[in-house]
């Protein structure tokens, strides 16, 4: 029926979108309507309120039947945000839904201009554009394209975990890829979660085990993803295999081999304790590690040297104890070495984190410099029953506990010289460190905030427990720590000099111990992975998502959906709030079973093709192919992704893009020049 | 043309970065010059060096390309694409007379909504200085010329003037653009 259509004169219907006054404040939408309406070939042109909504939409429809419609043009807002919509609705009206075009009088127009008559102008003139171009659009038919059942999550934290849990447990398959021997993420490193103070471990470690023994999840730690190929649905990917000189077939995690290593005291810089305790060189980041199979650091290890290139070899010099403890399970394998190994996968969930802020770089708090200036999570290692100290908060000396500390807020947050953002979570957790640390201690604990930020379910209510428990809140950013004494108080003290501004007044505050609240900011290989996986990153370095509010987990890769912190600083409830959406969204994909590409492939007239080959080595998805009889080109339309790259390269002009036809370019071109 | 000359900026927008920038400028209601026009594409490597002189043949006084940056392209190295293309044309345009400054591609991601104020208003400030580039116009003066030229001839020749001109009159066609 659509066909049949195509050869007819254009019967161009108009429609301008006031949206509300979002875009009628600035465009006189009434005046755009009137002159599109003495164009050629438009039969109708109106304004209308809210072109989007059902109303608008069935406008539209009612529009093609009454008027013989058989082109539409909507002028509104982004066509990333609605052309989708209006598609939908000129197909419900009985045409081709290519036979549309959207002109984007709303963020390109009326919400940066400030002269309503420029703004007016602009208008008339996108949507003169989308008139002449209208006309030479043509019937296409969306392509289906099978989803690959399986998924591929990316980092295992808590989003990650979560998005993994739920998709297996709707019954498919999920490939859950980890860096660390572990998974957990910085959640395991918790000790309590604010506000209900439940434990951190408590709430997750089930949810790891869960995890790792899932029938429908394959869990690669100690793994990264190193390529990514494909489209939507089909999505190749190569995962590099790090070796943990360990075969995990073959380790029942009875870690016999730990006790047994040369080494009879730990004696490395432990990571999952934040470097305040120690470990050997084979080695279970914590107890209830998932998967439960030890790894061992060739950067420690004596049975490893220095080789050539500067990696570490083999040198067979160490007694070996630790192969002897493991004894007949033999998991012990020092020959192994990087595997690379090519997965299958129709979506992906990217949640990969983020990383804390590095204290070192405010150095007016003296972190690194005054042993008594930890960060937060250190913080949470130590008041950790399971931490280096076994829940014992004592400094650095490994004795004293704090009489007195001060918790700084907003380090490396909402500050123009480090991290413009608020991190969002750290007024929460240094009020529950507060609350830990005087639990622990019966320390003085003094906070010295800029704004207490507690937006969110009962953390309001945490906030005002904390003021009766006695815990010192001080208004204003703290200048430095100083073990500078003015008086005998202060002598052996870190001084925190800050103005309180709420006294009016600058303070010296002598305190034991200093914990300095670091904000979240991205991973320091956030740019490397979102061009693994064909993200983009907003300013300050977090993965954007494709719209802010309507798809917050979606990217602008069809089927690469994110999660977690990796998309900006949160807390964990929103965290698996977030994640649960991710996974929504892939079984939505994988539930419809394919997905419909957009018709925007190009092809080669035949009869125009000089055979120069010219085309083909500027496919970067090797999609056109040359037929020897013929002395031609061809296009595997399979493989075409819809760049154009070769149309505009094409010297004879006899490549052709559908919805991109040069045509219809140079119309839009007349178009938007044509209006004075 | 009644009202003050004001410079016409036709952009071509890759979809993926620039043109999403662009939507994020709005979105950020930053506020830019109305002088430009974006045409959208699916990558900056589909934009023919014709659609440039096209645009500035139909009346354009400057031609905006954005495409992702290196590295970032969509569809792997379609900007790359455009690069080539776009080193060779602006050597062609510097012949033509036409000023450098017209015709600038910038490499605008997602992200930099502010890029799109910056590079708009840096161009529309550029076009205002260097005035109408007017090639309609000027089009139509060769025409004139030339048809002048033709009806010269032709007078000569009928006047019988033995000045070596061809004795059959040639068909004085004028092809442009």
């Amino acid at each position: 029926m659509a066909m049949e259509k195509q050869n007819q004169e254009p019967r161009i219907g108009f429609y301008v979108c006031h949206c509300g006054t979002n875009i009628a404040g600035m465009v006189d939408c009434a005046e755009v309507a009137h002159h599109v309406g003495t164009l050629p070939n438009v039969v109708m042109s109106k304004d209308y309120k809210y072109m989007c909504s059902d109303p608008g939409q069935e406008l539209i429809q009612k529009d093609i039947a009454a008027h013989g419609l058989n082109r539409v043009v909507v002028a509104s807002c982004s066509p990333l945000l609605h052309e989708h919509t209006f598609r939908g609705a000129v197909e419900k009206g009985g045409l081709n839904p290519f036979f549309f075009h959207m002109v984007n009088i709303r963020e390109h127009d009326s919400w940066v201009h400030t002269d309503r008559q420029e703004a007016t102008e602009k208008a008339k003139a996108l949507a003169q554009a989308a008139i002449g171009r209208v006309a030479h659009h043509k019937a296409l038919e969306t392509k289906r394209v099978d989803i690959n059942p399986t998924t591929l999550v990316v980092g295992a934290g808590i989003a990650g975990i979560h998005t993994a849990m739920t998709i297996a447990n709707a019954g498919k398959q999920v490939v859950l890829v980890e860096r660390e021997p572990t998974i957990g993420g910085h959640m395991a490193k918790f000790d309590k979660t604010f506000p209900t103070l439940d434990c951190a471990a408590c709430i997750l470690t089930p949810k790891m085990s869960a995890a790792g023994a899932h029938e429908n999840i394959r869990l690669l730690s100690y793994s990264e993803v190193t390529k990514v190929d494909g489209f939507v649905g089909n999505y190749k990917v190569t995962i590099k295999r790090k070796p943990r000189y360990i075969d995990e077939e073959a380790c029942i995690g009875c870690q016999d081999c730990i006790p047994a290593c040369v080494f009879k005291t730990p004696k490395f810089a432990d990571e999952f304790n934040e470097g305040l305790g120690k470990r050997r060189p084979v080695y279970i980041p914590f107890p209830q590690a998932t998967p439960q199979i030890v790894a061992i650091d060739p950067n420690v290890c004596l049975n490893f040297k220095k080789g050539e290139n500067g990696d570490r070899v083999v040198s067979d010099k160490c007694k070996k104890t630790c192969v002897e403890a493991c004894g007949d399970k033999d998991a012990i394998d020092f020959t192994q070495t990087e595997r690379f190994e090519e997965i299958e996968v129709g979506a992906i969930v990217v949640a990969t984190g983020f990383q804390t802020y590095d204290a070192t770089r405010s150095p007016s708090y003296g972190y690194g410099r005054y042993d008594n200036v930890y960060t937060a999570l250190e913080i949470e290692r130590l008041v950790n029953a399971s931490g280096p100290t076994g829940g014992h908060v004592v400094m650095r000396d490994g004795k004293s506990e704090p009489k007195s500390v001060g918790i700084i807020h907003c380090v490396g947050s909402r500050d123009k010289k480090t991290n413009a953002w608020c991190s969002r979570v750290c007024c929460m957790y240094s009020m529950k460190l507060a609350h830990l640390l005087k639990e622990h201690t019966n320390a003085e604990i003094y906070n010295f905030y800029i704004d207490v930020r507690t937006p969110g379910k009962g953390y309001e209510e945490f906030y005002g427990k904390l003021l009766e428990e006695g815990v010192h809140f001080i208004r204003g950013r703290v200048g430095e720590v100083t073990d500078w004494a003015m008086t005998p108080e202060e002598e052996g003290k870190l001084v925190i000099r800050v103005e309180d501004t709420l006294a009016g007044m600058v303070r010296r505050i002598p305190v034991d111990m200093v914990v300095l609240a670091t904000g979240l900011e991205p991973q320091k290989d956030a740019q490397d992975v979102r061009r693994l996986f064909n993200m983009s990153c907003g300013s300050e370095g977090f993965f954007l998502e494709r719209h802010p509010k309507l798809a917050p987990v979606n990217t602008f890769s069809d089927g690469i959906y994110i999660a977690g912190a990796c998309q900006g600083p949160k807390d964990i409830p929103d965290t698996v709030a977030q994640a649960g959406a991710a996974a929504a969204e892939v079984l939505a994909l994988i539930d419809k079973g394919y997905v419909e590409q957009e018709p925007n492939t190009a092809f080669i007239l035949e009869d125009e093709c000089s055979g120069c080959k010219s085309c083909i080595p500027l496919c970067p998805y090797t999609a056109i192919l040359f037929d020897e009889k013929t002395d031609k080109a061809w296009i595997n339309e399979a493989l075409c992704k819809g760049c154009g790259t070769c149309v505009g390269s094409c010297p004879s002009g006899s490549i052709v893009q559908n919805l991109f036809e040069d045509q219809e370019i140079f119309s839009e071109i007349e178009g938007v020049l044509a209006y004075d | 043309m009644t009202r003050e000359w004001k410079p016409r900026l036709v952009a071509f927008f890759c979809n993926w970065c620039t043109y999403t920038a662009a939507d994020l400028a709005g979105v950020s209601r930053l506020k830019y010059a109305p002088n430009v026009r974006v045409i959208r594409l699916m990558c900056s490597g589909r934009i023919d060096p014709q659609f440039i002189l096209e645009a500035l043949a139909k009346g354009a006084d400057g031609v905006l390309i954005g495409g992702c940056h290196p590295n970032d392209c969509h569809y792997v190295e379609g900007n790359y694409k455009m690069l080539r293309r776009f080193q060779l044309l602006k050597r062609m345009l510097q012949d033509m007379g036409i000023e450098e400054q017209r015709v600038r591609l910038e490499w605008i991601s997602a992200a930099e909504g502010d890029k799109v104020r910056k590079v708009v208003n840096e161009m529309t400030e550029a076009l205002q200085a260097l005035g109408p580039l007017g090639l309609p116009g000027r089009f139509e003066e060769w025409d004139r010329e030339v048809e002048h030229l033709a009806a010269t001839v032709q007078e000569k020749e009928a006047a019988g003037c033995a000045c070596g001109a061809p004795a059959e009159p040639r068909d004085t066609e004028v092809a442009h653009v």
